[in-house]
């Protein structure tokens, strides 16, 4: 009795121990949270394979060949990616190059220039706008921003740009310029949202350096803060762009889903997250479903080296020179 | 069990069928089987209008009890399935209709078939063009660019309108097809035959192609289209239902047939039926019962709530045919 009890001393401290822990909490919030966590790698990891598993006879039969080649045609079989890519990255570029002046500008008014009363409604508003749904953006798109491009906005780009590639052609009023200028509004709530809240954390101590050394208060705001929270609003543009890449509903209703590569801004388009929504549940055909599957996995692989490369440029940015390293 | 239980009693005892497939006649399935469910207590269909391609792959997985298409499958489609032979069933039919917003034209313009391939491939790109002139004298057509609209996403209306195409264009049929969806040689896309409608209303000089049904609800302007006999008309339920009688006379008899560009005085030349896929062999008693009485249900009574649904019936000689392809299911 006594000599099992002293063999069994050492276990039963380790065990005890254990309760220990159990009991704080500590052993289960640390097994739960780590569940929680590997489920997104997990998700991730699910996602790439069935897009992997799925586009097989796509992948198969042609090979490279499916980014380079331009024509999607159901009824013979063939099929490329290239259209889609490009209309998925032009009207992304298009709503940023608007989103981001607009946004950063606006979030840069709210969190530093405007009276808190003024600040508070604006910032309410914005994030009620970021929550609207994208069919009613859509709707917006058709009904109001459409009939007011094919008619004054276009016709007036012809007129005075009409020199660069990209502002001639017939004008339709839907197209890639439709579609980025509504991806532009529904992306810009995100970015003033988030970029405000980083404007916002800048310590004190910060502004009040700046002004001591006899800035003034537009130049504290430019070069100390808005670097200062760089970061942060790299990363509202990342969302932004992240909405602008997977945008189905309202780009679709508005881009003319003709998968072309055009030059002018003014012709119809089409994007990736666009084909799929419209197409996948009439693709009878097996490779039609898997070359609409492999889009997927492009859209996926695009995402991917975006972000990446989005990251690499704050890498290198921020070690050039920030102000807040030293 | 229940189907055990379903034929002993002689009355259902909660049989739960799932179906689901195209969009087109969806209005008249969903009606159809709160219809039969009232007068069949406890046989309850749920249909979703998913898509005919949408359908087709349910049915070829197993997951629904039976489909519906707005085309026939093909051979290799039938075969894919394996388990039983899917029954084509025709249950009502639907016309397609060119409709076009062209400035100062207030009388309905006049197509031939030859004409709306040519235009829908972009190969006559103005309104003033004289083949368009040549079959509407007295019109004053502008001088205006002509903007294409298709749908955007994969429909049964597609297919209507690229089989005629096809039927009527060999350059159509070599270079473009016939399929739900196509490679569009020109022009916009958009979902639906609401997307389409509002974009010919928005853009002046379009021309797009909606469904008979959908023009007549929301009273829209539509196009007549001359027929194999050479006759321009405008469609209408009865012209439809004409085109079907005309084709009914070569039809094969598993009913896999087109009727676009039938003869007949007074056809309909963009016509087609959609169908039921029902699978030859239901092992369920209870559902196979149910089934089978949906289908003669649906060939006699049902049959009348067609017209007011603005879908056109089956002619007589159809229905008496697949009266006779029910006793097919085992």
């Amino acid at each position: 009795m006594g000599t099992s009890t002293a063999a069994a001393a050492p276990s039963s401290g380790g065990v005890g121990r254990f309760f220990k822990r159990l009991h704080d909490g500590d052993e289960i919030a640390h097994t739960l949270t780590l569940i929680f966590a590997a489920s997104v790698l997990l998700i991730a990891v699910l996602l790439v394979y069935q897009l992997w598993m799925h586009s097989a006879e796509s992948r198969q039969k042609f090979g490279f060949n499916f980014f380079l080649t331009q024509t999607w045609d159901p009824v013979s079989g063939q099929f490329g990616a290239l259209p889609y890519i490009y209309g998925t990255v032009v009207t992304s570029v298009v709503a940023l190059l608007i989103s981001v002046p607009l946004g950063v500008g606006a979030a840069i008014f709210l969190a530093e220039l405007a009276p808190a009363r003024v600040s508070n409604m604006l910032t309410f508003l914005v994030e009620l706008l970021a929550a609207v749904p994208s069919v009613i953006y859509g709707l917006l798109a058709i009904f109001a921003l459409v009939p007011l491009l094919r008619k004054y906005i276009e016709p007036g780009l012809k007129a005075t740009l009409g020199f660069l590639p990209m502002f001639q052609g017939p004008i339709y009023g839907i197209g890639f310029l439709a579609a980025g200028l509504i991806l532009a509004i529904m992306t810009f709530p995100f970015i003033i949202s988030i970029s405000r809240e980083a404007l916002l954390e800048v310590p004190r101590e910060q502004r009040e350096a700046a002004l001591a050394l006899g800035a003034t208060k537009w130049e504290s705001t430019w070069q100390v803060v808005v670097p200062y929270a760089k970061l942060g609003i790299m990363g509202s543009i990342f969302l932004a762009l992240a909405r602008a890449l997977g945008e189905t509903m309202a780009v679709t209703m508005v881009i003319g889903n003709d998968p072309r590569i055009k030059a002018s801004l003014f012709a119809p388009g089409y994007t990736i997250a666009a084909v799929i929504a419209n197409e996948f549940t009439e693709a009878v055909n097996g490779l039609h479903q898997s070359a609409l599957i492999e889009l997927g996995l492009v859209l996926f692989l695009l995402t991917m080296i975006i972000n990446a490369g989005a990251r690499l440029l704050i890498i290198a940015t921020t070690k050039k020179g920030s102000s807040r390293d030293e | 069990m229940f189907g055990a239980l379903a034929v002993s009693t002689g009355a259902y005892a909660m049989v739960l069928i799932n179906a689901a497939g195209a969009t087109f006649p969806a209005v008249i399935y969903q009606k159809w089987f709160e219809e039969f469910k009232k007068s069949h207590s406890g046989a309850q269909i749920n249909y979703q209008p998913i898509g005919s391609g949408g359908g087709v792959r349910q049915l070829t997985e197993g997951t629904v009890d039976f489909g519906a298409s707005d085309f026939p499958l093909t051979n290799e489609q039938i075969r894919k399935i394996g388990k039983f032979h899917a029954l084509h069933f025709p249950t009502v039919m639907g016309g397609v209709v060119p409709t076009y917003n062209v400035e100062g034209v207030t009388k309905d313009l006049n197509f031939t078939g030859p004409l709306l391939a040519d235009i829908f491939s972009g190969k006559i790109a103005k309104w003033s063009d004289g083949a368009i002139a040549k079959v509407n004298p007295g019109v004053k057509l502008p001088n205006i660019d002509i903007v294409v609209v298709h749908r955007s996403e994969g429909s049964g209306t597609t297919f209507v309108l690229t089989d005629y195409l096809s039927n009527v264009s060999p350059e159509w049929k070599s270079k473009i097809g016939t399929g739900p969806i196509v490679n569009w040689p020109s022009g916009l896309g958009a979902k639906g035959n609401e997307g389409v409608a509002g974009q010919v209303k928005q853009s002046p000089g379009a021309i797009g192609y909606v469904e008979l049904f959908y023009a007549i609800q929301n009273k829209m302007p539509y196009g007549a289209v001359q027929n194999q006999a050479g006759k321009f008309l405008k469609a209408s339920l009865e012209s439809v239902t004409e085109a079907a009688a005309g084709a009914a006379k070569a039809m094969p008899d598993d009913f896999r047939v087109s009727i676009v560009n039938a003869p007949g005085a007074n056809a309909y030349p963009l016509s087609t039926f959609t169908w039921l896929l029902i699978p030859d062999s239901i092992p369920d008693a209870g559902k196979k019962k149910a089934i089978v009485e949906f289908l003669h249900w649906m060939l006699t009574t049902g049959q009348s709530y067609a017209a007011p649904l603005s879908y056109a019936p089956l002619p007589k000689s159809v229905v008496a045919k697949e009266e006779a392809q029910i006793a097919k299911i085992h």
